[in-house]
C-alpha cells in the first residue's frame, strides 16, 4: 500500500495522465522518468496522454494481493494508446474474464485503484474499460 | 448578463440489477413492486466506482462539449452528494485535480439529500452571474444505498451529471432564464452520522414531502417567470422511483411527451443528487434551439430547486461530442446477481 504522500506526488501522472516528453528525442515516457532511456536526455515537457487505445496483451489474477479481494478476478493489461505509448493498467468492468480479448478497444476511465481499509486513504487513477458497444 | 450552460455531461455505471433479482432474495412480490414503483432495473457502481470517479468522468464529458474551456479558467467547483467517499476530506478537490482546474478555484462539497446536485448548479450559475468567476462547475453524483430488504433497495442507484456555467454568449448552449427555490423543515428521510443506511417516513415521503415541495417549487417558478406548462418543450422532476415524477408532472399539467425524455428512473433507479441533473442531460442530448426546459429537483428534509432553461443554437454542435445519456443507459450493460451486488455494495462482512 502506498503512503498518502507518495500517492500525492504522483497525482499528475495518475489523475491527469501526464507523461514526460523528452525535449531531445521526443520520446514520450509514462510513467515519467528522470532520464530518457532512449537518448539519455534529462529535460522533459508534460504531455497529456490520449485516453483511447487497445489491449496488446493481458493476464487475469485470481489470487489477488491484499486490498483487491472485491476486485477479483483482477485483469491486468498492456495497453497501446492512440499515440503509440504503452502502459500497464488494470481492466475495469469485467465480471467475466472470458470476454477479454487481445486487440479489444479500450478507453481509460478514472477509477479507485485501491484503498487502505475502511479508515485509510483512497487511491485513484485510471483503468482501461471496453470502448464502444 | 446572460449566464448559461457551456458544457454538460453524464456518467452512468455499466452494472445493473433487475428488480426481480432483489425481490427474490427478500421474498417480495416483484410484480407488485414493478406496478407500484414503476421500476425495472437500477445501476450499480463497481467496487472501483464512487461519487468522485463518476464526477470526474461526467466533468470530462462536460469539458468535451464546452468548446475548449481551459480548465484553469474554472473558478469554482461544487459537488452535491450524500455519498461523498470521505466523511472528512472533500470530493471536489480530487475532481478539480483530475480535470486540471487546481489551484486557483473555490471548491465545496454540498449535502441536501437528493437536492444537493441542483444546489451545486444553483450556486455555480449564481457565482458566474455575479461576475465572481469566469466559469463554474456544478455536479450532482451519488452511489446511494438502501438497507437490505427495504423499499429503497429497489431504487438506490449510481450516476453523475456535470455542468459548466459561463457567460460567453458564443459558448452558451442553454441559458439559465430564472431560478426559484421552495424549502421547509420536513423530516421525511434522514441518515445520522456513522449509520450505513438511511431511514425514512414511508408514505410521509410522498404528499407532505415530495409532492408538496416539487409542486410549490415548480408553480412558484412558473409564476415568477410568467410561464405555463404549455410553454415548455420538456419538464424534469426528481426521480425517487418511476411513478412520482410522472405523477407530479401530470398534476401540474404537463403531458407524457414533455415528461418522458428526462424520465430515466424505471431503468436507471434513483441516483439521488444525480437524478434530475442526469434527466436534464438526457433532454439536452436531443433538445432543439429555442426549447424551454423546466428542471425541478427535490431533496428530503426538504426542499426543491427549479430552473427555467432556454436552449440556444449551439446545442446541435455539442450533442455528439461526448457519450449521450440514453446510450450509456441502454448499451454495454452488465447484469449482476444479488450475491455479486451485495459484494460490490459492501453488504458482506469481510475479515478485518
Amino acid at each position: 500500500m502506498f503512503s498518502p504522500a507518495r500517492a500525492w506526488r504522483e497525482y499528475p501522472q495518475r489523475y491527469r495522465l501526464e507523461a514526460a516528453k523528452c525535449t531531445e528525442c521526443s520520446k514520450i515516457l509514462y510513467p515519467p522518468r528522470l532520464v530518457c532511456p532512449a537518448c539519455g536526455g534529462r529535460t522533459f515537457t508534460p504531455e497529456i496522454l490520449p485516453r483511447e487505445g487497445k489491449v496488446v496483451t493481458f493476464t487475469v489474477i485470481r489470487v489477488p494481493p491484499a486490498g483487491f479481494t472485491e476486485q477479483t478476478p483482477l485483469p491486468l493489461a498492456l495497453v497501446e494508446l492512440a499515440n503509440g505509448v504503452r502502459l500497464m493498467v488494470q481492466i475495469g468492468d469485467v465480471e467475466n474474464p472470458e470476454t477479454l480479448e487481445i486487440g479489444m478497444p479500450v478507453r481509460l476511465e478514472f477509477r479507485r485503484i485501491s484503498w487502505d481499509g475502511e479508515a485509510g486513504v483512497i487511491f485513484y487513477g485510471h483503468k482501461a474499460v471496453r470502448a464502444g458497444s | 448578463m446572460t449566464v448559461g450552460i457551456v458544457g454538460y455531461g453524464a456518467f452512468v455505471p455499466r452494472r445493473r440489477i433487475k428488480l426481480e433479482e432483489i425481490a427474490k432474495v427478500w421474498g417480495a412480490d416483484a410484480p407488485a413492486y414493478k406496478r407500484g414503483l414503476q421500476l425495472f432495473e437500477k445501476s450499480v457502481p463497481g467496487a472501483d466506482e464512487d461519487t468522485v470517479t463518476m464526477s470526474v468522468e461526467a466533468a470530462r464529458n462536460a469539458l468535451a462539449r464546452s468548446g475548449g474551456v481551459d480548465p484553469a479558467d474554472i473558478g469554482a467547483l461544487y459537488i452535491g452528494s450524500e455519498s461523498h467517499p470521505y466523511a472528512v476530506k472533500p470530493s471536489g478537490t480530487i475532481v478539480a485535480e483530475a480535470i486540471g482546474a487546481v489551484p486557483a478555484l473555490h471548491v465545496a462539497d454540498l449535502e441536501f439529500a437528493c437536492k444537493a446536485g441542483t444546489e451545486s448548479l444553483f450556486i455555480a450559475q449564481a457565482l458566474v452571474k455575479a461576475g465572481e468567476v469566469k466559469y463554474a462547475v456544478g455536479i450532482g453524483a451519488d452511489t446511494s444505498q438502501g438497507a437490505p430488504g427495504d423499499a429503497l433497495e429497489y431504487s438506490a442507484a449510481a450516476g453523475a451529471a456535470a455542468f459548466i456555467f459561463g457567460a460567453d454568449e458564443d459558448l452558451i448552449l442553454a441559458e439559465i432564464v430564472d431560478t426559484y427555490s421552495w424549502t421547509t423543515d420536513t423530516p421525511d428521510f434522514w441518515r445520522r452520522e456513522y449509520m450505513h443506511y438511511p431511514r425514512h417516513g414511508s408514505r410521509f415521503t410522498g404528499e407532505p414531502a415530495y409532492f408538496r415541495h416539487s409542486m410549490n417549487s415548480a408553480r412558484g417558478m412558473m409564476d415568477k417567470a410568467g410561464l405555463e406548462p404549455g410553454d415548455f418543450a420538456y419538464a424534469i422532476f426528481h426521480q425517487p422511483n418511476g411513478k412520482f415524477p410522472m405523477r407530479v408532472g401530470k398534476k401540474l399539467g404537463f403531458t407524457n411527451e414533455q415528461l418522458e425524455t428526462g424520465w430515466l428512473s424505471p431503468w436507471l433507479g434513483n441516483t439521488y443528487s444525480g437524478a434530475s441533473p442526469i434527466g436534464l442531460t438526457a433532454v439536452l442530448d436531443i433538445a432543439s434551439p429555442g426549447d424551454l426546459i423546466l428542471l425541478t429537483s427535490f431533496g428530503s428534509g426538504a426542499g426543491s430547486d427549479s430552473f427555467v432553461i432556454r436552449v440556444t443554437g449551439r446545442i446541435s454542435e455539442v450533442q455528439d461530442l461526448a457519450p449521450k445519456t440514453r446510450e450509456q443507459l441502454d448499451e454495454n450493460k452488465i447484469y449482476l446477481e444479488y450475491g455479486a451486488y451485495a459484494k460490490l455494495r459492501g453488504k458482506i462482512r469481510m475479515a478485518e
